[in-house]
Formats: structure tokens, sequence, C-alpha cells
């Protein structure tokens, strides 16, 4: 998000003599800020998302360009999910930023059931005003922490801002690297975004440099609005070291249904980008009703020799959840690695996974994935493990766990193997298991409440994907786990 | 006489819709150790998980009352807060769950229901060297996924540790002396002797003779087809070590 946007939302709109005074401060964009465009997609809506965004010639022609392909694409056909057709011209590709009017002024004015969560989620308390969307000055503690952080990013050659104001100011990286590593056709929702994305952020770490600090906290402060068509690039140049966390364990409410990601990551000669993901958007109801569809592309080109990507994801949220982080193991001696959980409660549906490349020889990859149904939900890893003929020597080696809370839910396990080398070694192992009544009472007889017991035993399933998310959300990843599993066990 | 600890009156409980305990009464007072024996299958693991609050039990008839108070409605967690603990005869694994973690969390949880301090890490740390010490238990244990890969003999002194740590007003310990070897079985025995106090009491389910000559009780029950055959004082012990349990069911034919 601009800064200059930021400023316009706090500007009271019946405060004639402010506005006219900041129209003419921020001047056209300011005013075109706050426009809406009306539902449907054509040719002159994504030109106008483009112009809306200031955006220069180039990337207004990228983007009709892959409107073009979308129009001839068709929408996937979906294996194991149960879902409703969507109708993409029901769909508004651009809407303004919500006046600051309506936000509660302070947290007394918030919904204490949703404070409550925060509390069990144990979300520092500076970050939960943030989170609720409370107006101004309440957040700007917070603000001015993230401000901080720029700076000491900035310092270190660093840059980490918002997708548009990457394409104002940095746009020989993005013609350089948008779209090198998911390809405007790559896939329908791929093809969308590419269209009429509206934000995202933009990461650089430059030749030799070790990103100081986590990119994370300063993400979660500004992940509110990042809208339904979300583009995130991330270039790790050689030799460098990047560890981005994307999302919030906060739940997220959004009227948008449907969110189309796309996450690209390139590691050029050397370099390691560690991402990692807490979703946790509303799921919809016990009932199934409501609930966003997540439809997310997300893949890494560890593009240099002895380059590494580790994708790590908690997923929780969401009625549906379709994404395969994965990587492209181009370079020589190039490592992947994909550890996930995927948490489905109630009637939510998930089939999610990763796909390894394998196209450098010596190249490695690891994948171990924990998937975790309770309710009605339905919950599918499919994976697919490609060796390429070149790739002399790769190996890959998958894990892949379900846990029952029930027996009402379903898991499945799909894994692909397409190995066209021969000196290759690629090795799945696969357990389905039932939360064990035994294992229940062996906790309680020792004190812990059922819902202690069932989260401790949860997290012990889990225990190899947390350790590879930064400390601080490791905790808030074991919380999340328990709020999202509440009521899984009776 | 002061009111029992634990009162157990004529229970039958069925698994599956099979009848495992057919009228077992039982007193316990404060202060006594009760030594419960009988044949493979003849209900005594039945009989501690019911107490405990097993799932999968269905008490048909009969009552059990702890401190005067229905002990039936209590869930597991409320019992061991109340200070019930039943070293298992077959510890449950945990993978992934750290011993210590496990343990300070059952420890605290306890410790909160009593009104008592929540121990921090450091203390409680503490407090487990100490007895880790008493069970000769290795410490690398401690830092192990709960029970996962133990064997036969470490879960059982885990199973020690978590008692002591607990100190619980009732321990029931269901053949926490089989499969140790000689040692072990002195620490166990001083373990639970170390228990031994006015206001607690213990029943052990043994097979072995041997064992209660390190724990001494104050009464032993042969538990027989689901029933109490037999009870007596130390004595009993040694008689069915001698005669086996045959001359049982020649009386249960009768
Ligand atoms: N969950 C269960 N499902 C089916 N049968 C059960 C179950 N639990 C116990 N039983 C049966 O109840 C009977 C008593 O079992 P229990 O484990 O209580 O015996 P025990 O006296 O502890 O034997 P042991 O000395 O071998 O430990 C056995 O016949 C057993 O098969
Ligand atoms: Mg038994």
């Amino acid at each position: 998000m601009t800064e200059s946007l930021q400023e316009a939302r706090v500007a009271p709109s019946n405060d004639i003599e402010s506005l006219i005074g900041r129209e003419y401060e921020q001047g056209f964009i300011t005013d075109i800020e706050s426009e809406t465009l009306p539902p449907g997609i054509d040719e002159g809506v994504v030109a106008r998302v483009s112009e809306i965004k200031g955006e220069p010639d180039f990337m207004r022609e990228w983007r009709l360009e892959a409107y073009r392909r979308w129009r001839e694409m068709k929408a996937p056909d979906w294996a194991k999910l149960s879902i409703a057709p969507i109708d993409y011209q029901a769909i508004s590709y651009y809407s303004a930023p919500k006046s600051k009017e309506d936000a509660p002024k302070s947290l007394d004015e918030v919904d204490p059931k949703l404070l409550e969560t925060y509390e069990k989620l144990g979300i520092p308390l500076e970050e939960r005003a943030v989170l609720a969307g409370v107006a101004v000055d309440a957040v700007f503690d917070s603000v001015s922490v993230a401000t901080t952080f720029k700076e000491r990013l900035a310092s270190e050659g660093i840059i980490f801002c918002s997708f548009s104001e990457a394409v104002r100011n940095h746009p020989d990286l993005i013609r350089e690297y948008l779209g090198s590593v998911v390809p405007r056709s790559d896939n329908f929702f791929a093809a969308l975004n590419s269209a009429v994305f509206t934000d995202g952020s933009f990461v650089y770490v430059p030749r030799g440099v070790r990103c100081p600090m986590e990119l994370s906290t300063y993400f979660r402060i500004n992940a509110a609005n990042t809208g339904q068509f979300e583009r995130t690039l991330v270039i790790a140049d050689e030799g460098s070291y990047v560890s981005y966390l994307e999302g919030c364990t906060a739940p997220m409410r959004d009227e948008n249904q449907l969110h189309a990601a796309v996450v690209e990551l390139v590691a050029l000669e050397g370099a390691t980008i560690k991402y990692a993901t807490v979703q946790n958007w509303y799921p919809g109801d016990e009932n199934g009703v409501g609930g966003i569809y997540n439809f997310v592309t997300k893949r890494g080109d560890c593009r240099g020799a002895r380059s590494k990507i580790s994708w790590t994801q908690v997923e929780t949220g969401s009625a549906i959840t379709w994404k395969y982080p994965s990587c492209v193991l181009r370079g020589d001696d190039s490592v992947g690695e994909f550890y996930s959980v995927a948490v489905t409660h109630h009637h939510q549906q998930a089939d999610t996974g990763t796909k390894m490349i394998h196209l450098g020889r010596n190249t490695r990859s690891n994948i171990v994935s924990k998937g975790i149904s309770a309710g009605r939900s339905r919950n599918a890893y499919r994976g697919l493990v490609q060796v390429g003929r070149d790739a002399a020597s790769a190996r890959n080696y998958t894990q892949c766990d379900s846990l029952l809370m029930g027996d009402r839910c379903a898991a499945h396990t799909f894994p692909y193997m397409e190995v066209k080398n021969p000196s290759a070694r690629v090795e799945h192992e696969a357990t389905t298991s039932k939360i064990g009544e035994d294992q229940l009472f062996y906790c309680m007889s020792r004190g812990l409440s059922a819902e202690d017991a069932v989260s401790m035993i949860v997290s012990g399933f889990c225990k190899e994907v947390f350790n590879e998310l930064p400390m601080e959300f490791a905790v808030e990843a074991r919380n999340l786990l328990n709020v999202s599993l509440e009521g899984a066990i009776g | 006489m002061p009111s029992p600890l634990l009162e157990i009156s004529d229970l039958h409980v069925a698994v599956d819709g099979d009848a495992i305990l057919k009228g077992v009464s039982l007193s316990v007072q404060p202060g006594e150790v009760h030594a419960v024996m009988g044949p493979n299958g003849s209900g005594k693991s039945s009989l501690c998980h019911v107490l405990a609050g097993g799932n999968g039990y269905d008490v048909t008839r009969g009552s059990v009352a702890y401190r005067g108070e229905d002990l039936l409605a209590l869930e597991p967690d409320e019992r061991a807060k109340q200070g019930i603990f039943l070293a298992f005869q077959y510890p449950v694994e945990i993978p992934g769950v750290n011993n210590a973690y496990f343990l300070k969390a059952a420890v605290n949880a306890v410790r909160r229901a009593r009104g008592d301090e929540e121990l921090d890490a450091i203390d409680f740390m503490q407090l487990m060297r100490e007895k880790v010490k008493l069970v000769d238990m290795d410490e690398g244990l401690l830092r192990r996924p709960l029970n996962e890969g133990f064997s036969g003999g470490e879960k059982k002194r885990n199973e020690i540790l978590q008692m002591m740590l607990l100190e619980p007003r009732l321990a029931i310990l269901d053949e926490t002396d089989s499969g140790l070897d000689i040692d072990a079985l002195r620490i166990v025995a001083d373990g639970v002797n170390a228990l031994r106090s006015p206001d607690r009491a213990i029943v052990v389910v043994t097979h072995h003779e041997r064992f209660l000559e390190y724990v001494v009780p104050d009464h032993v029950h042969v538990l027989f087809e689901g029933r109490i055959a037999r009870s007596g004082g130390r004595t009993l012990a040694r008689e069915l070590e001698e005669r086996g349990y045959g001359h049982l069911r020649a009386e249960a034919a009768a």
C-alpha cells in the first residue's frame, strides 16, 4: 500500500478544505484511487486497473496479454474439490480502499470475540489494534516500527516494498523477473492474477547480503488490505539469504470470496530463500456457509547452482484451498524443501502439496507434509516429483502423514513421480493415523484438559514442520491449530 | 474408622456389551496399601482404567465414590487434579511431544487445580532432576518424545517419575513391576514406599509375590473372572504363589 493512500484514507471526508488541499498535493492518482470499478472483466477493465495504479506502458501490455490468454483458458476441473462455478463477470476487479470512517476508534469498539481469538493466539498487544482495523492514532506505534524496519533494510541495499512501488521505482527488476517463474499462461488463476492483480510485495536482496531480520513483522502489520489478487516477487541475488513470512495467524475476514495470489521466488547462485506462510482466512461456518476460496500459484526457481528454496506453510483457513508451492531445481546442487501442515475442519476442503522439478545435476528435494482432518472435511496431498534426463544423482525424499480426528473426515495422498534419469533416487513414505483415544486418555489422566491434550498430540505430530518456522511464529502456529481444531474432539 | 478414600460398590462394567467386571466391591482407607492379584484377563487393568476414567467402559451397575463424591461423573483430567494417578501397564507413546515438556504441563495442571503456584522452567527442571535421580533414570529420556521407543523398563520408570512429580492421593499401579530388572524393581518399590503416608493410599496390581516383599500391602485381593474372589492379608499372596489360581477356578465352578 502506498504512503499517499494511507494518508488519504485518514482524511475525514466531510473536511472539504483538507480534501481539496490533498487533491493538489497528491494529484491525479489520489483521485482515482478512490474509484471502484463495476463488476466484470474485459480489456478495458484490465487497462483501467493498470491506469489506476499509474503503471508504465510495459505493465499494461503485460496485463493485457495475460488477459487475452486467460480468455482462451478453461477453469480447472476439480478432482477432489466440490465447488460451485464462479462467475468471473460478477467480480469487481478494483475496489477502492475502504474509508476509515466506519472503523472502530479503539479496541473497546472491537468485537470481543475477535479480541478473545487474538488473546488465544498470543498476538502481541501492540499488533492487535492493527489487525482489528482500529483507525489511525492507535496504530501509530506499529506503523513507526515498520518505518524503522524499512530504514534498516535500506541501509543493506535490500528493497522491500509494495509491488506497486516496485513497478514505479524499480521497473527494470520487474521487467526482468516478473512472470519469469510463473508465466502468464501457467494456469487459469495465474493468468487471471497476471491480468488484474492489484498489489502485493516485492523483495530484492543484493549479492552477498544476508537479510538481517525475518521479513515478517512488517508484513503482518501491512497485510490487512492486500486484496484478492495478490502478487509477490522475491529475488535473492547471488550468495544472499532471506527469510520471509507471509500472512498472519489472526483470522482474516474478507468479503472477496475468491483469492488467487501468485508468488514467484528467484534464487540465484548460492542464494537461499525461506518462505513461510501462515494462512488463516475465513473458513466458513460449521455448516460450510461462506468462506474464502484460496487458489494460489507459488513457485520458486533455484536458478543458480547451490541455491536453495524452502517453503513452509501452515494452512488452517479458507473454505477451499488449492495450492502447490513448487521448486524448479535448475541449478546444479540446488535444494528444494517443502514443509506443510494443512488443517481442515467442519466442511473445509484442502488440496495441497508441492512439485519438485529436478533439472540440474545432484539436486535434492525434501517434502514433509502433515495433514490433519476433523469434522466432515477433506484433506488431500498431491505431490509431483519430476526428475529430468540431465538431473544425474537427483534425490528426493517425501514423507506424508495424515492424522484423522473423528470418522467423518477424509485424507487422501496422491504422489506422482516421473523419473527420466536412472541415477536418481526417489523415496516416498506415507502414514495415516487416527488421533488415539488411548493417547488422549493418557494425557488427560495426567491432568491435561481434553483441549490441551489434543493440542499437545497435534503439535507433536506437526513438530518437524513447526521447527522450520521462525521462532515467534512457531508458538502462534501452535495456538492457531488449537483454535482451528476447537471442538474437534467432543 | 475414618471415611474411605475409595469406595467401590458392586461395580459392573461391560466393554462392547461383554461383561468384564461383575460386581466388584472394595474399600480403601487413607494410609492403606492394597494389592490386587489375579490371572490374566480377570479384569485388573479394566478396573484400573475405570477408576482413571478410560473410554469404552460402560458401567452397567454399581458405583465408585472417591472422598465421598461420585468418581464416575468426573472426566479423567478432573480425577487427576483431585489426586488420582494411574501408572499404566502399557504406557502410551506420543510422537513429537517432548517428555520434559509433557511432564511440566502435567505438573502445572495439577498444581493449578490444587491452588499451588505453577512452576517456571527453572524450578521445574530442578524438581525433575531430583526425582529423576530417585528413579535412576537416564536424563536423556527427558529430552526424547514421550515414551516413543522407550524400552519396557524405561517406560515403567517414566511412569514412576510421573507419579513422584504429581504426588497423588490415590496411586494405582498396574503391573508397574512387570518387566523390570531386580534393581529397577527395588527402585520402583522405594518410590512407592516413599509415597506412603497417612493421607494417601496405593493400589498395586501385580503378579509377583516378590514385589509385595518390598511394598508390603495391608490387604490383598484376588480378582477372578470379574469378581473379587478372595481378600486377605499379606499371607494370601504367599498362598497364591504356592497354589496358583487353579483352586479358585474349582471354587467358582462349584
Ligand atoms: N477394549 C476392550 N475391548 C475388548 N475386550 C476388552 C477390552 N478391554 C478389556 N477387554 C477384555 O476384558 C478382559 C479383562 O481384561 P484386562 O486387561 O482388564 O485383564 P487383566 O486382568 O489386566 O489381565 P493381565 O493380567 O493380562 O494384564 C479380557 O478378556 C479382555 O480381553
Ligand atoms: Mg492388565
